[in-house]
Formats: C-alpha cells, sequence, structure tokens
C-alpha cells in the first residue's frame, strides 16, 4: 500500500478516509462490491485482502458482545476468542446477524400494524363505507312511513356503498396476502408445509413406488420447505405417509374402494389397519375415477388443528380454532367411538359432507401411561342414501366469521352480526 | 326552528343519512365537507353544536377541535368527535384537545341522537 494516500485510496474506493480507518484497524466489516472496488484501487487481488474477513468476524462479535448476547463478564477479548475456536465464534456471529435480521422484521411488522398508511387509509375506508350503511339502513327501517323519493335515495345510497365496501374489502384482503408472504418471508412451519403438500395434491408417486428411501429426495425436491421446522414436519409427515402407503398399498386400495365405497371403517377392516390409517389413505389418493374429492382435518389432544386438507364447499380456519361443533372434535372426548355424521356449514356456497371422525391414541399402549389421543375427520360427498341419514348438523368454521346465532358452541362473538 | 348543528364529514352517503336523521329530530343542519376551512365555517355559522370526523381531508378534526378550543368564541362550543378509529389512546388524545363526545364508526343513529340531546338540551 505504499506511495497511496489513505485519503487518495479512500477517494478511489468511494468511502470516506475515516470508514477507510475502521477497516484498516480491523473495526469495520469488509466484503463484497467494497472488497473488490479496495482491491481495485491497490491494484491487487481480492485474496489478499481477505484476511479481513477475521477482522469482521472479531468485529461482529465485539458488536454482539456489546448488544448483550454475550456475558459482558467473560473478560476474554473477541481477538482471542475467534483465534481458539474459529468455528464457534462464526456461529455465534451467524446467530447475532440472525437476531439483528429477526428484531428487524419484528419491528417493520409492528410498525405496519400500527402506523401503516396504506392499511390504515384502506380500514378507515371501510369503516366508514359500513358507516354510511348501517345509518341509511337504520332510516329505511326505522321510517315506516318514508318518502318514495327518500327511500329510492337512500337504496340507491346503500347500493352503492355496498359495491364499494366489497371493492374496499377486497382490496386490503389481497393487500394483506401480498404482504404477508413477500415481505416479511415469516411464514409459519405448518404453513409451509400445508403449501408443500397443497403443491403435491397430498399424494407422493415416489413413496407409492420407493417407499421410505424416497423420502429425502422428495424433501430436497421441495422450494416450499424453507426452514427446518417445517422440513422436521414434512419428514414426520412423510413417514407416516410411506408406513400408510405400505399397509394400504395403492393399487389394492384403489380396487377395494368400489366395494368399500369412502368408509374409512370397511377400508381399516379389509386391511386390517386402523381406522385413522384408511382415512389418511382416502386422503392420499391421486386423483382418479371412482376417487371421491375428499377433505381431511387432525386435531392434537388440544384441540389444535395439526393436518388439514381442503375440500370445496368445506371452509377450514386458516387461523385460530375451528367451530367446537365439529364431529371432529366430538370424537376428541369420546375416543376410539367412530362418529359418522352428515354435517353443513351454516354459510353460503357450502355443501353438505358425510363426516368420519375417530380419535386414536398416537402411541403404543404402555402401562403407567396415559394415551395421547389425536383425532382425525375425513369428509365425503354423500352419497344419494345418506342424504336423510339422521338429518345435518350445522356447524361453522370458526366463531368470529360465524353468522349462527344462539349457539352455545359460541366462544366469541361473530364480526358477521355483533354491532348491526 | 330547533337548534342548529354543523356536521364536518367528507363521507357524502354519511352526511345525508345523519343530516336526515337530524333533521327529522328536529335540529336545523349544516355541512361542510373539508378540513381546510372548517374552522371559518364554525366561526361563520356559529351552530349550537359540532359534529366533527377525525380524518378529514386538508386538516385533522383533532386540529381543528385545537383551533377550536383556543378561540375564545367557540371554547365551550359542545363538539362530538367521530373516528373510524376506537383505539384508547384516540379517545384520550380527544379527550384532552377537549372533545365534548367521542363516536367510534360504525354508530347506529339512536347513539348519535342520545348523544346529541345530551350535549345540547332541547
Amino acid at each position: 500500500m505504499q506511495g497511496l494516500r489513505q485519503a487518495d485510496l479512500a477517494k478511489k474506493a468511494g468511502i470516506s478516509a475515516s470508514y477507510l480507518n475502521l477497516i484498516e484497524h480491523n473495526r469495520r466489516r469488509i466484503g463484497g462490491k467494497l472488497l473488490l472496488s479496495l482491491a481495485d484501487a491497490l491494484g491487487v487481488e481480492p485474496s489478499a485482502l481477505t484476511e479481513g474477513a477475521e477482522a469482521a468476524l472479531i468485529a461482529t462479535l465485539g458488536e454482539a458482545r456489546a448488544a448483550g448476547e454475550i456475558a459482558a463478564t467473560d473478560s476474554e477479548p473477541p481477538e482471542d476468542f475467534a483465534g481458539r475456536f474459529p468455528g464457534w465464534a462464526e456461529l455465534l456471529v451467524r446467530r447475532h446477524r440472525r437476531v439483528l435480521e429477526l428484531e428487524r422484521i419484528v419491528e417493520t411488522l409492528t410498525d405496519r400494524l400500527t402506523h401503516d398508511p396504506h392499511l390504515a387509509a384502506a380500514l378507515h375506508e371501510v369503516l366508514s363505507t359500513v358507516t354510511a350503511i348501517r345509518s341509511t339502513a337504520g332510516i329505511l327501517a326505522d321510517t315506516p312511513e318514508l318518502e318514495r323519493e327518500w327511500r329510492d335515495r337512500f337504496q340507491r345510497n346503500i347500493n352503492e356503498d355496498a359495491k364499494r365496501l366489497a371493492e374496499s374489502a377486497q382490496t386490503l384482503v389481497s393487500y394483506l396476502d401480498e404482504g404477508g408472504e413477500e415481505e416479511t418471508g415469516l411464514a409459519a412451519p405448518q404453513d409451509e408445509l400445508d403449501a408443500f403438500l397443497t403443491d403435491a395434491g397430498f399424494h407422493f408417486e415416489a413413496l407409492e413406488t420407493g417407499g421410505a428411501g424416497e423420502i429425502d429426495g422428495v424433501l430436497q425436491e421441495s422450494e416450499r420447505l424453507q426452514s427446518a421446522a417445517s422440513r422436521a414436519l414434512a419428514r414426520q409427515y412423510l413417514q407416516r405417509y410411506a408406513e400408510d402407503a405400505a399397509a394400504l398399498p395403492l393399487a389394492d386400495t384403489l380396487a377395494a374402494l368400489p366395494g368399500t365405497g369412502a368408509d374409512p371403517a370397511a377400508l381399516a377392516r379389509r386391511f386390517g389397519v386402523s381406522v385413522a390409517q384408511a382415512m389418511r389413505r382416502i386422503a392420499a389418493l391421486p386423483p382418479a375415477r371412482g376417487v371421491p374429492a375428499v377433505g381431511m382435518v387432525s386435531c392434537d389432544a388440544s384441540g389444535t388443528l395439526v393436518f388439514r386438507k381442503p375440500v370445496e364447499g368445506f371452509a377450514l380456519p386458516r387461523f385460530g380454532a375451528a367451530c367446537p361443533k365439529w364431529p371432529l372434535f366430538q370424537a376428541l372426548s369420546r375416543p376410539l367411538l367412530p362418529i359418522r355424521r352428515l354435517v353443513q356449514q351454516d354459510m353460503r356456497g357450502r355443501d353438505a359432507f358425510l363426516a368420519y371422525a375417530i380419535a386414536e391414541p398416537v402411541s403404543a399402549p404402555d402401562f403407567g401411561h396415559a394415551p395421547l389421543f389425536q383425532a382425525h375427520m375425513l369428509l365425503v360427498p354423500p352419497g344419494p342414501s345418506d342424504q336423510d341419514r339422521d338429518g345435518i348438523d350445522g356447524l361453522g368454521v370458526n366463531c368470529r366469521i360465524c353468522p349462527r346465532e344462539g349457539c352455545d358452541g359460541r366462544r366469541e362473538p361473530s364480526i358477521l352480526t355483533d354491532g348491526f | 326552528m330547533g337548534k342548529h348543528v354543523l356536521v364536518i364529514e367528507d363521507e357524502p352517503n354519511i352526511i345525508e343519512a345523519i343530516s336526515f336523521i337530524l333533521s327529522r329530530d328536529g335540529w336545523a343542519v349544516d355541512t361542510h365537507s373539508n378540513g381546510h376551512d372548517a374552522v371559518d365555517v364554525v366561526r361563520a355559522k356559529a351552530p349550537d353544536l359540532v359534529i366533527l370526523d377525525v380524518m378529514l381531508p386538508g386538516k385533522s378534526g383533532y386540529d381543528i377541535l385545537s383551533e377550536l378550543r383556543e378561540d375564545a368564541r367557540t371554547h365551550d362550543l359542545p363538539v362530538l368527535m367521530l373516528t373510524a378509529r376506537g383505539q384508547t389512546k384516540d379517545r384520550e388524545l380527544a379527550e384532552r384537545i377537549g372533545a365534548s363526545r367521542f363516536m367510534t364508526k360504525p354508530f347506529s343513529n339512536a347513539e348519535v341522537l342520545e348523544a346529541l340531546r345530551e350535549l345540547v338540551p332541547q
């Protein structure tokens, strides 16, 4: 570096002299573009400068210590630590960066919820329109002898506002949808698993033919599983899938269907497996002739949904708990008792389904240990003979968006009926 | 003639509905729909009561209320604030500045009438 003044070098590299000073004293990280421009300015290979990488490591360790992630009482200087335990130091630095990154995301999300002008404006628009509709509808309902001219005018206003409300609600939903995934990249592991299963259509041909040996390959091919947590969930799912496929081979299962129909108990008897296993198998069949389009949900003993295969005509809650009226939860309170009910959600566009539900222990029996149960519910389109069996059970999705009145299962008021 | 109310709100269909309800209840109703000159309009019309939306084009309802409270002529004028946000801090802010009442959207017609009758006994 002889012959070139520090100020000139800084200028050539496009940084301030004081920043260069920090870099030279190993107090600032150097890498990427800056590394290349400095190397270029000095006329050397970038690799000649990468001792700087270690400097970066030490600097970041110092930052982590200052941020309180490493005990401040530990008197060992970061240089010594990095020298003696380079692997650990590297790990610590990566964790530190991740912490900073996550802090930033949390900040962004919090800020967004409280101060996002777009969100605030969209909500204001929705609430203003709702206010106009509520007030106008109140006039129409409470003024029995309203003059025709006024009546027409208010009806026109309501119609206008209803259209506007529909548009702003859609805008709001698409805005929230986009933002959630693109900006944060913070999908929950369960969401990643759901996306992975949906992409595959809940059917894994490789495991049907190759068994559990193909699991690694399937996992590697997926772009949906970004986090270690979601990969662990997927692995667990695929292992059970492979076991189910071995117990109920695809060709045999398809051949048995015309006799058993989508009745999981009949299929379970035919193959000598558990009802839950038969349900999972039916839900994993590829779309084919004679295979009904079914949905399936499973919950653990806390009632939390741990598996969901949606089916058109029956809505599943994306967040929060489901409707306590589902046969799924009845099954949970009566373990091992098979339940079959004709059900339909009380909302427009929902179809009737034959719901088969059962709760089974998740592990093998063991003396001295109470078994833990999981409940499963298979939703099958009803056949003509199922229609009038015992009447239809009306149920919901979850309380927030359920219009049912006087429901003894209600946990919280509905946003659809309350306050209007 | 009944008492005089000025409705400052930018949503035309809300203005129309509120005006209708208030007129039927015996109020003389005036309306205004932007924040810029709202304070001047209040001074000029000298109503018995103002219904003031928080989110207005040009100037926020909070700023308008502050100005009204600083002026001796409108210092004690009953003001019913309307907002689409029902958070405690909004309510506190409105009360600190000097709102006589605070109401969150969507409200019912009966609530508005009741609040008005309380603020300005007929």
